[in-house]
């Protein structure tokens, strides 16, 4: 379960008012995004509920949704999600290569998580950023020209600022 | 050097922000565009012939000229920047470097329009974007132009900056209408044409990024002398957006006289294909659009050369052309498989498709397993035939043009490089080592002499 801070309230608010009067479920995305962030990348019933009841909508109309957007997981993911484009023009610029080695490289599967509970591999459809393939998505920042060092530094980077 | 319009200040430091933005001609079309009746704003982008740049090339002027009145109902701007299209990254480019061209953009055209309240959609994977995009509107709201009566004109104007959260569908624009309301991102019934009932069943336009950025210098140097600039129907500038196997991937702006071949192999733009690799294939306009092969992409059928605008792109129609699109130049080499590349847009349009729609539902995951199979040798000889007469039930049978982009990058991989796909299925063990290569893709087309 989770709650908003004061802060993320005042957020909340001013977003609403982005919008037309009664029509603020307008705000949905942009909260789940937040609620998401919130709760750990991902989305349970409890966090949509919360949603729901800030919008005063019905919970139906946010799960529908939170299924229907790709970037919502409706299960729980690593704490780093590595989200590696494989769309034409990655492939064409070796994404099939980064993804096989990440997949060797932690021992997972496409959509699976480390059982440190530190990486998720979710392979992603165009990001755009063809220019600047191959790439993935970590957080809020694209990581691109990807090459099988950059993604040995960014894996031991990301374990041992986990450990920190 | 050809004519830059939307990037001319592009290597100016600090271009990012608002003292510089302004200190280089700046907001100075948004002066001029104050002293112009909203009317005349619409007269000025009728005459400049611009295009939309999200894909479709309709004339802005008249979409514009369709925004529906009715006293007393607000009406609405919604800035498309989902960006999605695969080879597609120029918006991105604009909103990250040149916010404010886009912000002057967004303000002269919601007074054009009249809309107070102005939304720009952004899809949800660009999430640093907004974080520029908002300091951007900060900056030209404290230095007054956004708010409350700008320069003395009586006219309010809000930019909200709206996240999408992935979905292509949302380019489409009723589908991001939609999605702007908080539902699932299923396109629209129309009519109603979102010019009469749009967002909150609202007049509303929706606009490419690159579109509206194109309003500033129609605006600063007069639609008569932007439709000057290009050629035919394709006047102005364009942005291209180039990937795969070129040297020199990234955006570029173009005024859309020079010729496909200068396009690629000169330094200005491409560079060519690295490493001496030799020209396959190229999507010239976003994935959506049908791939031509290197014969048919330097030169027309009828053997002359082709240019890099809309009318020489689509020349030949489908059967020998493409088009320009969105502007995501998509290269393929020698060393590319056209079968698996056919095989990723399948599994994304499959992935992308709303599922409102049967055919699009069912047709694009049927697509992708079959393309799937001949990928990994499983494939049949009659899976060809089935997949060209899957696509052509698909085309022009759903609510949106999903189903079009689904089909067509399928059907034009069929249509010009069956034997590719033939070789897949008749050497299943081969395949999975090595590639078809370059074969006679690139080799002259014999033109029938004319009498």
């Amino acid at each position: 379960m989770i709650t908003f801070s004061e802060e993320k309230l005042t957020q909340v608010k001013e977003l609403i008012s982005h919008y037309p009067e009664g029509k603020q479920k307008s705000a949905l995305i942009p909260l789940l995004h937040m609620a998401q962030d919130e709760n750990g990348g991902w989305l349970d019933a409890s966090a949509m509920d919360y949603v729901a009841e800030i919008l005063h909508i019905l919970p139906i109309e946010v799960y529908e949704v939170a299924t229907f957007y790709s970037m919502f997981n409706t299960k729980p993911v690593g704490k780093y999600v590595l989200e590696v484009c494989r769309t034409g023009p990655c492939m064409l610029n070796g994404s099939d290569e980064i993804i096989d080695y990440i997949k060797e490289k932690l021992g997972i599967s496409e959509g699976e998580t480390t059982t440190d509970g530190l990486f998720t591999l979710k392979p992603a459809e165009c990001l755009g950023a063809c220019g600047y393939a191959p790439m993935m998505q970590l957080g809020k920042h694209y990581r691109e020209h990807l090459t099988k060092e950059k993604v040995d530094k960014l894996i031991e980077e990301l374990s041992g600022t986990a450990k920190n | 050097m050809g004519v830059k319009l939307l990037l001319e200040h592009d290597k100016v430091e600090g271009i990012r922000y608002y003292d510089a933005y302004r200190k280089h001609g700046g907001y100075r079309a948004a002066e001029k565009a104050f002293k112009m009746s909203p009317a005349d704003i619409v007269e000025e982008v009728k005459k400049s012939g611009l295009r939309g740049r999200g894909g479709a090339g309709f004339p802005t002027g008249m979409k514009w000229s369709f925004l529906a009145k009715p006293e007393g109902v607000p009406r609405h701007l919604v800035c498309n920047a989902d960006e999605s299209e695969p080879g597609t990254f120029k918006d991105r480019y604009l909103m990250e470097f040149h916010p404010h061209l886009f912000i002057e953009g967004l303000l002269i055209s919601s007074f054009a329009l009249g809309s107070n309240a102005t939304y720009v959609y952004i899809r949800g994977e660009y999430a640093w974007i907004p974080d520029i995009l908002e300091q951007a509107i900060a900056e030209a709201k404290h230095n007054g132009w956004l708010g409350k009566n700008i320069l003395g004109s009586g006219f309010d104007c809000e930019i909200y900056v709206h996240r999408g959260a992935g979905a292509y569908i949302c380019g489409e624009e009723t589908a991001l209408i939609e999605s702007l309301e908080g539902k699932r991102g299923n396109p629209r019934m129309k009519p109603p044409f979102p010019a009469i009932q749009g967002v909150w069943m609202r007049p509303t336009v929706v606009n490419n990024v690159e579109t509206i950025a194109a309003v500033v210098p129609i605006i600063n140097i007069g639609g008569d002398e932007y439709a000057k600039i290009g050629v035919g129907k394709s006047t102005g500038t364009k942005l291209l957006s180039v990937c795969g196997n070129v040297k020199n991937q990234g955006v570029y702006e173009i005024d859309m006289t020079i010729s496909v071949e200068e396009f690629i192999y000169s330094d200005e733009y491409c560079g060519g294909i690295p490493n001496g690799k030799k020209l396959k294939a190229c999507i010239p306009g976003g994935s959506s659009v049908p791939i031509i092969p290197a014969n048919l992409l330097l030169k027309t059928a009828k053997g002359e050369t082709r240019y890099m605008n809309y009318e020489s792109l689509s020349d030949g129609g489908f059967a020998t052309g493409s088009m320009m699109g969105s502007g995501g130049f998509i290269v393929l080499n020698e060393d590319q498989c056209v079968v698996r590349h056919t095989m990723t847009l399948a599994r994304f349009y499959n992935h992308e498709s709303c599922g409102q729609c049967s055919p699009c539902r069912e047709g694009t995951g049927w697509m992708y397993k079959i393309l799937k199979n001949i990928e990994y040798g499983k494939g049949k000889m009659s899976d060809v035939d089935l997949l060209w007469d899957i696509q052509r039930r698909i085309e022009g049978n759903t609510i949106c043009p999903l189903g079009d982009a689904a089909a067509w990058p399928v059907a034009a991989a069929i249509r010009h490089f069956r034997d590719e796909f033939e070789w897949h299925i008749k050497n299943p063990e081969e395949s999975q080592t090595r590639n078809y290569g370059l074969a006679h893709y690139a080799d002259p087309i014999h033109v029938p002499a004319t009498a």
